[in-house]
Formats: structure tokens, sequence, C-alpha cells
């Protein structure tokens, strides 16, 4: 078990630093660092005086030693537009967007296994056909499509939820929250079932694909020659054994979540890291673009180490294999 | 060929969307001759004709069937032309991505070792990272215009295609034809091109297909946040773009039928995709 999580720790770090050797290259090297770091209407004197700082006159692989130092002491520059530090905008909007992520995959995972698990479990109901219907357009259709559709019905056709922002927020920590305010959530409601839909669907036709091929197993046999009820058989059995690949798809899926944000918060108004990169990108802020790729790579790796490990206490198969 | 039509139509839903998918190619190439106007020449718009709801007569003398947007352009017309690009971007960034990620799949079963290990590792790192991301990224640094936004959806979707044709060439090469066909003197270019590769090709059509209908969901949603072609030539994802702040005061065509016809297409695009699979696979067949 050690031995597993000190290689998977090693192969994340070796990931990360791919990843930094990806955005340096994509940022620093095809594009001009010096636009990356001195904004356009800075002076001669500032531009020769950060060419220095920043080592620009010296060979690349050198620059690259340089980057990965500043990247490790949290340097990840300063924002043109804001002349704040990337990292601190960065973290300052971070809240907002794990909180919409978070509450989207929650939806997702509530409403979307029960689903599933029913779908599976009774596949020829008409219920279930509706269910499988409704996960196809949930797969196929864009999200900022639906995102449209969710404003245009429940907040200017029928106006019982708010589109934009983020309503009144609680700071606990010194964060601001909303889903501790009534307001709060009725601002979330339509980002997150937005955001969520993509995770529900894949979830539905995952836990239906188990679910049916565990209906299907000696386990199920025997629990009902036993006498259980179907409801306890679900319950016990078939949503223990389908939990493996769903932890693996869920933390995948929160990753990816993050990313889709972008598209979420730019329809909403978000005021998450989402929004922050398009602003970035819309007002060539490069500073701000590198500090959140390099900070969504870190939280990918990271994601994804917590997942393997979630997934060798989850499976004894893979701890026992290991321990050897 | 006979034989795979007749599958094909027995499920109707299938037949309909394939139809669906030849009618609005057929529209988008035809635009020219069956639109009232052409949405590009900035002469023929009028502002008086702007946001006009749907079946208003404009200053041209036609009936605006689908309404008109905030520049007066006919929202029918520029749907057409919209889907023109839309399908355009969609095709060619599917194509090269289709060609770019076959070869390399084929290459890293081919030639196996440290090129194998080198291609398939960064396909699948490519594969756990989200495609939007990265088409965002290129987006960014490359600036906007055809060629950037056709490198983005290529970059996002190569590696779909790679593991696709890996995973069919390292299967189909275990096989006794391609163990006869070793045998010959022929060069091992021309064993992997006459009979690997035709091998391989019904899995990656059925990527492909389903790969096209994300490149213009993909498309469509760079030009939606700003990100994707030049407003000069909007495509559907900037005509929903340009609607949307419009419905909040209740004008909602100008988001709403591009929309409409984004969605059927792609909807379209993936049945038709679902049901080659299902006649691809050996095991559904009867």
């Amino acid at each position: 078990m050690l031995g597993y999580i000190i290689q998977r720790l090693i192969q994340a770090g070796f990931v990360m630093l791919a990843m930094s050797l990806l955005v340096f290259l994509g940022v620093y090297a095809i594009g001009n660092p010096i636009d990356v770091l001195i904004s356009p209407d800075a002076t001669q004197d500032i531009r020769e005086a950060t060419i220095r700082h920043y080592g620009l006159d010296q060979p690349l692989w050198r620059q690259y030693i340089a980057f990965l130092e500043r990247l490790l002491q949290g340097d990840l520059g300063r924002s043109f537009v804001l002349n704040i530090p990337v990292l601190q905008l960065v973290l300052s909007r971070l809240p907002a967007t794990l909180e919409l992520a978070l509450a989207s995959v929650l939806i997702g995972a509530f409403v979307g296994i029960p689903l599933g698990v029913y779908a599976g479990y009774r596949p020829d109901s008409a219920a279930s056909k509706t269910i499988m219907a409704a996960s196809v357009l949930g797969f196929s259709v864009p999200t900022f499509w639906v995102g449209l559709i969710l404003i245009l019905t429940f907040a200017v056709n029928l106006d019982w939820l708010p589109a934009g922002d983020r309503g009144t927020t609680i700071e606990v920590f010194g964060i601001g929250w909303s889903f501790l305010t009534w307001d709060g959530l009725r601002f979330l409601a339509l980002p997150a079932l937005n955001l969520s839909l993509f995770k529900l669907a894949m979830l539905i036709r995952l836990s239906r694909a188990g679910t049916r091929e565990i209906m299907l197993s000696d386990t199920v046999k025997f629990a009902r020659a036993a006498g259980l009820s179907d409801f306890t058989i679900l319950r016990r059995h078939v949503l223990r054994l389908i939990s493996i690949p769903l932890v693996t798809v869920f933390g995948l899926e929160f990753g990816s979540t993050l990313a889709f944000a972008v598209v979420t918060e730019t329809i909403f108004s978000w005021p998450g890291v989402g929004k922050l990169i398009i602003d970035s990108i819309t007002s060539l802020d490069r500073p701000v673009m590198v500090g959140y790729l390099v900070l969504v790579a870190f939280f990918f790796v990271t994601i994804n180490l917590m997942v393997d490990l979630t997934y060798a206490v989850l499976d004894p198969r893979l701890r026992r294999g290991r321990r050897v | 060929m006979a034989a795979f039509w007749r599958d094909y139509r027995e499920n109707w839903v299938a037949t309909l969307a394939l139809v669906v998918v030849v009618l609005i190619v057929v529209a988008a190439l035809a635009a020219p001759l069956i639109t009232p106007q052409d949405p590009y020449d900035l002469a023929n718009l009028n502002l008086r004709d702007a946001r006009r709801p749907p079946g208003f007569v404009g200053s041209g003398g036609y009936v605006h069937w689908l309404g008109t947007d905030a520049q007066g352009r006919d929202l029918f017309s520029a749907i057409l032309y919209g889907l023109r690009i839309s399908l355009q971007m969609g095709i060619a960034a599917g194509a090269v991505a289709f060609g770019i990620g076959t070869a390399l799949g084929i290459m890293a079963a081919n030639i196996g070792g440290a090129i194998e290990q080198g291609i398939m590792r960064l396909v699948d790192l490519q594969l756990s990272f989200p495609a939007i991301l990265l088409a965002l990224v290129l987006v960014a640094m490359l600036g906007q215009g055809r060629v950037p936004l056709i490198i983005a959806l290529v970059t996002a979707q190569y590696a779909y295609f790679a593991r696709t044709a890996y995973g069919a060439a390292t299967a189909e090469r275990q096989k006794d034809y391609i163990e006869a066909a070793r045998a010959t003197p022929l060069p091992g270019r021309s064993i992997v091109l006459r009979h690997l590769l035709p091998n391989c090709l019904p899995p990656l059509i059925v990527v492909g297909t389903v790969q096209i209908a994300n490149a213009i969901s993909l498309e469509a949603t760079l030009s939606f946040l700003g990100l994707g072609l030049p407003p000069t030539e909007p495509s559907l994802g900037m005509l929903i773009a340009n609607g949307f702040q419009y419905m909040m005061s209740g004008r909602t065509w100008i988001s709403v039928y591009p929309g409409i016809a984004l969605i059927v297409l792609i909807v379209a695009i993936n049945v038709v995709g679902d049901q080659l699979r299902d006649q691809f696979n050996p095991r559904l067949r009867r």
C-alpha cells in the first residue's frame, strides 16, 4: 500500500513537471515572453529592468529553471490589468468556482446515480427509456445552449430564479460562500444545474450499465434466495459494487467540471476563475492565463492522485496486489 | 453495401437523422441560392429592420420568417450561412484530426518500443485533460481566425482517433491475414496501407462521425465565448452569442433559432454515429 502511494506520488510529480514544461514552452518559447511579462505601455526603463529581473537574456534551459523556481515560491507574476499578484487573484476567485463545481457534482451524484440504478433495475419500463433518452440529449447538447434555455425558461419567462452574479454571500474564514444563505442558494441553482447536466448524463449511463450487469450476477441471486427485498439488494450490494468505477469518473469529472465552469460562469456571470480566464484572454492579460493554467493542471494532477488512492482503498484486489 | 443500407433503414430514427443531416448539408451548400439575402454583405443590411420578430416584412420586400438580428440581418439567411461555417470547421477539423490521429495510432502499434510508449502516454495524458480547456488555451495563444481555430480543434481531438486506431491496429495485427501478408515479399508500408488500415476503418469512421459533431459543438462554444472566428463571419455560436444580450428583453428568437439549428445538427449526427457503431459491432449483428 505504502509503495503504491509513493509510486503514484512520484508519477504525479513527473506529470506536473511535464505540464509546467508544456506551459513554459507554450507561452514563453512560442509566444514572446516580453509580451507575457511586461505590459505594452511600460516605459523603456521598466522594460529593461524586467528583462533583467526575469533573466530573459539567459539561455532557454536556464529560463525554465528560473520559471520553476518562481513557480515553487508561488510567484506567478502580476496581472497587467488589475496589478495584483496572479496567485492572489486566482485564489480569491477560486471559492466561487469550487462552490459551483461541488454543487453540480452533488446534483449529478444524488440525481444521476438513483436514476441510473433505476434504469438498470427496470430497463424496459417507459420511465427508464425516458431517462435514457434524456441522458443522450445531455451528452450531445452543448452546455452553453442548455444554459441559455435555463435562463430563458426559469429567469425570463417564469421569473422564478435569478441568473447572473452570486447573490448574498456569508463570510466564513474570510471567504464569501453563497450556499449559506437562501438568496445565495437561489443564485446558485441555475448555474449548478447547468454545469451538472453532462455529469448527470454520464452517471446515469454508467450506473445503469453497472446495475444491469450486477443484477445478473450470483451475488444478487443468492441475496434474493436469502429473502432480501429488492430495495435492500440495490442499496447494500448493487450500489457498493458499482461505486468503484463511479468514484473514478466522479473524481475525473470534478476536474473537468473546473474546466467546463468556464462556459457556465460566462453565461451566468458567476465571478469564479472560469470567468477570470475568459476576461484575461479577451484583455490579453497573459500572466493570469499562465497562472490559471498552472493551477488547473495542479488541481487535475492532485484530483487524479486522490482518485487513484481512493481506488486502492475501495478495491481490495489492488490493495493486496500491491502489498506483495 | 446494399445489405448495409437495408440494415440501416430498419432503424427509422437513424434514417430520419440521416435525412436531416443530408438536408442540412445541402441547404448549407446551396445557401446563396435559397436565402433571400447575403448576410455578410453590409450593403444589404438596413438598421430599420433590426430585431424584428419572425414573420416581419422588411425593407427588402420579403418576409423574414425567422425574424432579424441586431444588425438587421435576415435570421434565416444568417443561420444557413452560419451552418456553412460550422460545418466547414467541423469537417475540416475532423478530417485533419482523423488523419493525424490515425497515423499516430497505427504508427505506435506498428513500430512499438519507445515510440509506442511515447505516443500513447501523450495521448492518455491529453485524454484526461478536458478538450475545451486545451482549445481555449490554443485559441488564446494563437489568436483568432480559421487556421488557429482548426489547429485548436484538431489538438483537442486527434487523441480520440489515435487511441481508437491504436486499439484497432493492435487487435488486427495479431490476425492471420496480416501474418500471411508478412510472409509475402510485400514491403511493410503496403501491408500497413493496403491491409491493416482498411480493416481499422470501421471504428474510426464511428469516432469520426461523433467527433465532427463534437468539433461543431466545441467551435460553437468557443465562438459563443467570443474566441472563435471574427464577427464578420458569424458561425452559429456567434449568432447565438449576439442574440444572448437581447434575450432578457424578450427578443428570444435571435438566439433560439440558431440554437435550434445547432442542436438539430449535432443530435442528428450523433444518432447517425450511434447507428453506425451498432452496425459495425459484430457482437450486435444477427
